[in-house]
C-alpha cells in the first residue's frame, strides 16, 4: 500500500464518496434473498426432507430388497402374458375414456360458446343477457370438472363403481370432458367468426352455421389437441391404476407391494416403450392433420 | 314493395367516446325487381345501410320492412326463414380458408335445406352439378374442389358471389362486391349480377365505390352522404353537380378506403 | 353461347377416411376389450347407492380441528412442492451442463439418457418407489417430485443452454477469462431469467401434483384424502377436495396475474 499524505486521503475520500453511491439493485436483491430463505425454512420443515435415505439402501431396507432382485427383469411366460393384458387394458382405458369425453366435451362447448349466439349477429358480437346467464354455469361446470385431478376422480369412482378399468374410463371421461370442453370452446371463439355470422345472416340454423362456418377452421386444432390429450390420458391411466383403476398401474402397484423388483423393472420398461410409441404416433397424426 | 324504410336511424355508440350517427332519418322504398346502386364517400353509411337491409343491424328507431315482413317483430325461427330469402355479398368474403369451394358454395342453401341434407352434404357434396353451373358462370368452375385458401382475393370474392347466387335469394345485397377485381372482371361480374337479378326478378342493391360502374349498370342510383340520402333518381338524370356535391371536400378529408369487414362498427374508435 | 359444362366428380380423400376408420375401429375394440358394461351401474339400486355416496360429499366437514389438520396438510403440500422444485432446479442445472455437451460426448449421452428416464417415469410412480425407500410421509413426496422435475427441468435447461448465443462467452474467453468466468459473465445473464421462468412454471405444476402424491402414502393433502376415503368419511374427504380446488384456483390465478404483470409487457 503506498503511503498517503493527509491531502491525498481527503481527495480519495471525496472520490470514493462519489463512487460509493449504493448499488440500486442491492436492497431488492437482499430482500428477495431473505424472503426466499424465510419461505425455505418452513418448506424444509414441512417437507421433512432427508436426502440420506437415497443412499443407504442397504439390503435390510425395502428399497434394498426391491433393487436386490431387480436384475434380470422378469420375463417368464405367465408374467409376460399378464403384462400384455395390462398393457392392452391401459391403452383401451385411454381410448375409451377419450372417446366418451369427446362427445360430451363437444356438446358442452357448443352450448357454452359465445360464438354461436344469434343475438351477437346484430349487436356487434355481444350475446343476449339470457344466453350469457345460461352459458355461465356451464362454463363453471367445465372448470370444476377439469380442476379436480383425474386421479381424485378415479379414487372417488373406484368406491362408487368398484375396482377395475370402468373407474379409470369414467375418471378420464369426466376430467377430460372438462378439459377438452373448455379448450374447444376457446378454439371456437378464437377462430374467424365472420363465416358463421354470414351463414346465420343467410338464414342457416345455428348448428349448420357451426358445421359450415366454424368447424372447418377449428377442426385441425381440435383434433390435434384431442390427440395430445389422448397421450396424456395414456399416462394418466397408468397412474390411476395405483388407486385400483386397472391397467399397468395396478399391476405395478401389486408388484411393488410384493417387492418383486424384476417385475417392477419389466413393467417400467414396457411403460416407457408405450409412452414412446404413443408419442411417435401422436406426433405422426398431428403432422398429418395440420 | 321489396324494401321499405321509414325514418330509420342507426347510431354506433358501443365503445366509442362520442356516438356516431351512421344513418339519420332514412326513408327509402325499393320495389320488387328493382336494381339499385348506392354510392357515396367512405364513411357515408353504405355498409351500415346494407347490413340493415340484411337484418344484421338493428335500427335504433324507425321501421324496416323487407319482403313484406317486419324482421324485428318476428320470432327467432321466422326471422331465420326471412333471412334465408335475403342474400348478402360482403366486402371481405366470409369463407373459411380450409373449406373446399364446393362446400362453401353449398353453405348458401344451409337455410333452405333440411338439417339431414346439410349434414350429408358435409360428408359428400350432394349437388355438384348445380354448384358447378353457378361457378361456371363466374369463371370459377375449375376451382370447384380447391380449398378456399388456394384462391386469390378476386377468386375468393367470386366464390362468395357464387354462394349468394346459389342461395337464390329474392333480395340480393352486395357490399363493394368487385373491390378486389380488375376492371374487366368487375364489369363482367356486375353484368352477371344484374342479369341474374333480372332473370329471377329479384331485387338487387349494390354499394359501389366506382361511379362509372354504378351509372352504367344500374337504372337507379342513390347517393349517400353522412348518413343521409342526398339524391335518389334514375341514373340518366344524375347531373355532374350532384356528384360533385356528394364528394365535396371528401377526397381530402376521407381516410383511405379501409378493407375492414364491418367498417361502421370500427371506424369511430 | 352457352355450353353445357360437364359435371366433375369430387376427388376421394382416402387417407383421411382411412385414418377415421382406424380410429373408429380402435374405439370399438377398446370398448369391447374392456367389456365396459354400465348397465349394472344404471340399475335403480346401484344408482340409489351411488347417489347416497355422492350426496355425502355435499356436507363438507368444516369443524375447527379438521380445518386445522387440513391447513397443516396444505402447508405440507406446499412445502413438498417448493423444496422438490428447488432441489430439481439445482440437480437440473448440474445435469444440464453435461447434457448440453459441456463435458464431452460421452457425458452428454449419459446425462441425456438419465434425464429422459427421470422425466419419463411419472411423479406418482416415483412416489411409490420413494415410499419404499424413505417410508411414508412428505419426504418421499419431495424426493419423487425432485426426481421427476429434475428430468423435466434438466432437459429444458439444456435446450436453453444450446440455444443461447455464444458470442458474449466467446468474447470473454478471448480476452483471457477462464471457462467458469466466461460462463458466469457471458452465458448465465441471458439464461437465468428463462431458467427462473421454467422453474416457476414447474413449481405451479408441482403444487397441483403434490396434492395427489399422497395417494401412495407420500404425505400432504392426498394422503389425508386417501385415508378419509378409506375410512368412508365422505364429509371429511369433501373438505379436503374443496381445499385442493381452492389451492389449484389460487395457484392458477396467481400465476395468471404474475404472467400478465411481468410477461405481457
Amino acid at each position: 500500500m503506498p503511503p498517503n499524505t493527509s491531502h491525498d486521503m481527503s481527495s480519495t475520500n471525496a472520490q470514493t464518496a462519489q463512487f460509493r453511491q449504493r448499488d440500486p439493485a442491492a436492497a431488492p436483491r437482499l430482500l428477495l434473498a431473505l424472503t426466499f430463505l424465510l419461505l425455505l425454512w418452513p418448506g424444509l420443515h414441512y417437507s421433512e426432507l432427508d436426502l440420506s435415505v437415497l443412499f443407504d439402501s442397504d439390503s435390510s431396507s425395502a428399497m434394498g430388497a426391491l433393487l436386490g432382485n431387480a436384475w434380470p427383469p422378469a420375463h417368464d411366460q405367465a408374467f409376460l402374458e399378464l403384462l400384455w393384458h395390462s398393457t392392452l387394458e391401459t391403452l383401451a382405458i385411454a381410448i375409451a375414456g377419450i372417446a366418451l369425453a369427446l362427445p360430451v366435451a363437444l356438446l358442452a362447448a357448443l352450448l357454452a360458446t359465445r360464438a354461436l349466439s344469434r343475438a351477437a349477429l346484430h349487436q356487434n358480437g355481444s350475446p343476449a343477457l339470457a344466453g350469457r346467464l345460461l352459458r355461465w354455469p356451464l362454463r363453471a361446470l367445465l372448470i370444476l370438472l377439469r380442476s379436480v385431478p383425474e386421479i381424485v376422480w378415479a379414487l372417488l369412482l373406484v368406491r362408487a363403481v368398484g375396482l377395475g378399468p370402468s373407474a379409470g374410463v369414467l375418471a378420464i371421461a369426466i376430467s377430460y370432458s372438462g378439459m377438452l370442453g373448455k379448450v374447444f370452446m376457446e378454439i371456437f371463439e378464437s377462430v374467424d367468426q365472420r363465416p358463421a355470422r354470414a351463414l346465420v345472416g343467410a338464414g342457416a340454423p345455428r348448428l349448420m352455421a357451426f358445421l359450415y362456418g366454424i368447424l372447418p377452421n377449428a377442426a385441425a386444432e381440435m383434433l390435434s389437441y384431442t390427440v395430445y390429450r389422448w397421450e396424456c390420458a395414456l399416462r394418466a391411466s397408468v397412474v390411476m391404476g395405483f388407486v385400483g383403476a386397472g391397467g399397468l398401474g395396478q399391476q405395478l402397484e401389486l408388484s411393488l407391494r410384493m417387492f418383486a423388483g424384476d417385475e417392477v423393472l419389466t413393467i417400467l420398461l414396457v411403460f416407457l416403450l408405450l409412452v414412446l410409441l404413443a408419442d411417435q404416433l401422436s406426433r405422426l397424426l398431428r403432422k398429418r392433420l395440420v | 314493395m321489396s324494401i321499405a324504410l321509414r325514418r330509420v336511424q342507426v347510431t354506433h355508440s358501443a365503445a366509442c367516446a362520442s356516438p356516431v350517427q351512421a344513418l339519420a332519418e332514412i326513408n327509402l322504398e325499393i320495389a320488387g325487381g328493382e336494381r339499385v346502386a348506392i354510392i357515396g364517400p367512405s364513411g357515408a353509411g353504405k355498409s351500415t345501410l346494407l347490413r340493415l337491409l340484411a337484418t344484421a343491424q338493428r335500427p335504433d328507431s324507425g321501421t324496416v320492412e323487407l319482403l313484406q315482413q317486419q324482421p324485428w317483430a318476428l320470432g327467432g325461427g321466422s326471422l331465420q326463414k326471412l333471412r334465408a330469402r335475403i342474400g348478402l355479398i360482403q366486402q371481405a368474403p366470409p369463407l373459411p380458408p380450409r373449406q373446399r369451394v364446393v362446400t362453401a358454395v353449398a353453405a348458401g342453401r344451409a337455410g333452405q335445406w333440411s338439417r339431414c341434407k346439410s349434414l350429408l352434404n358435409l360428408i359428400y357434396p350432394l349437388d355438384v352439378a348445380g354448384i358447378h353451373l353457378v361457378l361456371g358462370r363466374l369463371d370459377l368452375a375449375d376451382k370447384i374442389f380447391d380449398r378456399c385458401d388456394q384462391l386469390s382475393g378476386g377468386q375468393l370474392q367470386r366464390a362468395a358471389i357464387a354462394r349468394t347466387l346459389y342461395q337464390q335469394p329474392e333480395l340480393i345485397l352486395a357490399d363493394e362486391p368487385v373491390s378486389a377485381m380488375d376492371p374487366v372482371l368487375a364489369e363482367h361480374t356486375l353484368a352477371l349480377l344484374n342479369r341474374e337479378a333480372q332473370q329471377r326478378s329479384a331485387t338487387l342493391v349494390v354499394s359501389l365505390h366506382n361511379l362509372e360502374l354504378a351509372l352504367r349498370h344500374f337504372p337507379r342510383v342513390i347517393g349517400l352522404r353522412r348518413g343521409r340520402i342526398l339524391f335518389d333518381r334514375a341514373a340518366a338524370e344524375i347531373g355532374e353537380g350532384e356528384l360533385e356535391l356528394l364528394y365535396a371536400n371528401e377526397q381530402l378529408l376521407a381516410p383511405q378506403q379501409s378493407p375492414l369487414p364491418q367498417p361502421p362498427a370500427n371506424r369511430c374508435c | 353461347m352457352k355450353r353445357v359444362p360437364q359435371t366433375p366428380r369430387p376427388p376421394l380423400r382416402a387417407a383421411g377416411i382411412l385414418i377415421l376408420l382406424a380410429l373408429m375401429v380402435a374405439v370399438v375394440a377398446a370398448i369391447r376389450f374392456l367389456a365396459l358394461d354400465f348397465s349394472g351401474v344404471m340399475e335403480p339400486v346401484s344408482l340409489q347407492q351411488m347417489r347416497e355416496y355422492f350426496v355425502q360429499f355435499l356436507q363438507p366437514d368444516l369443524t375447527a380441528s379438521h380445518l386445522q389438520a387440513i391447513g397443516n396438510a396444505a402447508l405440507e403440500t406446499l412445502g413438498m412442492s417448493a423444496i422438490g422444485t428447488l432441489l430439481a432446479a439445482v440437480f437440473g442445472v448440474c445435469l444440464s451442463l453435461p447434457a448440453a455437451g459441456y463435458f464431452g460426448r460421452v457425458a452428454q449421452h449419459c446425462a441425456r439418457g438419465l434425464l429422459n428416464i427421470l422425466r419419463a417415469i411419472p411423479e406418482l410412480v416415483w412416489a411409490a418407489l420413494m415410499v419404499l425407500a424413505a417410508g411414508l410421509g412428505p419426504n418421499a413426496g419431495t424426493l419423487a417430485l425432485a426426481l421427476h422435475t429434475t428430468g423435466v427441468l434438466g432437459r429444458l435447461f439444456a435446450e436453453t443452454l444450446e440455444n443461447t448465443p455464444t458470442g458474449p462467452a466467446d468474447a470473454l474467453r478471448g480476452s483471457g477469462g477462464s471457462r467458469i468466468t466466461a460462463f458466469c459473465y457471458g452465458t448465465l445473464p441471458t439464461l437465468w431469467p428463462q431458467w427462473l421462468a421454467y422453474t416457476l412454471y414447474r413449481w405451479e405444476n408441482n403444487i397441483r401434483m403434490s396434492s395427489v402424491l399422497g395417494f401412495v402414502g407420500a404425505g400432504g393433502l392426498g394422503q389425508m384424502l386417501y385415508i378419509h376415503l378409506s375410512l368412508f368419511q365422505q364429509a371429511q374427504a369433501a373438505s379436503v377436495i374443496l381445499t385442493m380446488l381452492l389451492l389449484v384456483f389460487a395457484v392458477d390465478s396467481l400465476s395468471l396475474w404474475l404472467r400478465q404483470r411481468y410477461l405481457a409487457r
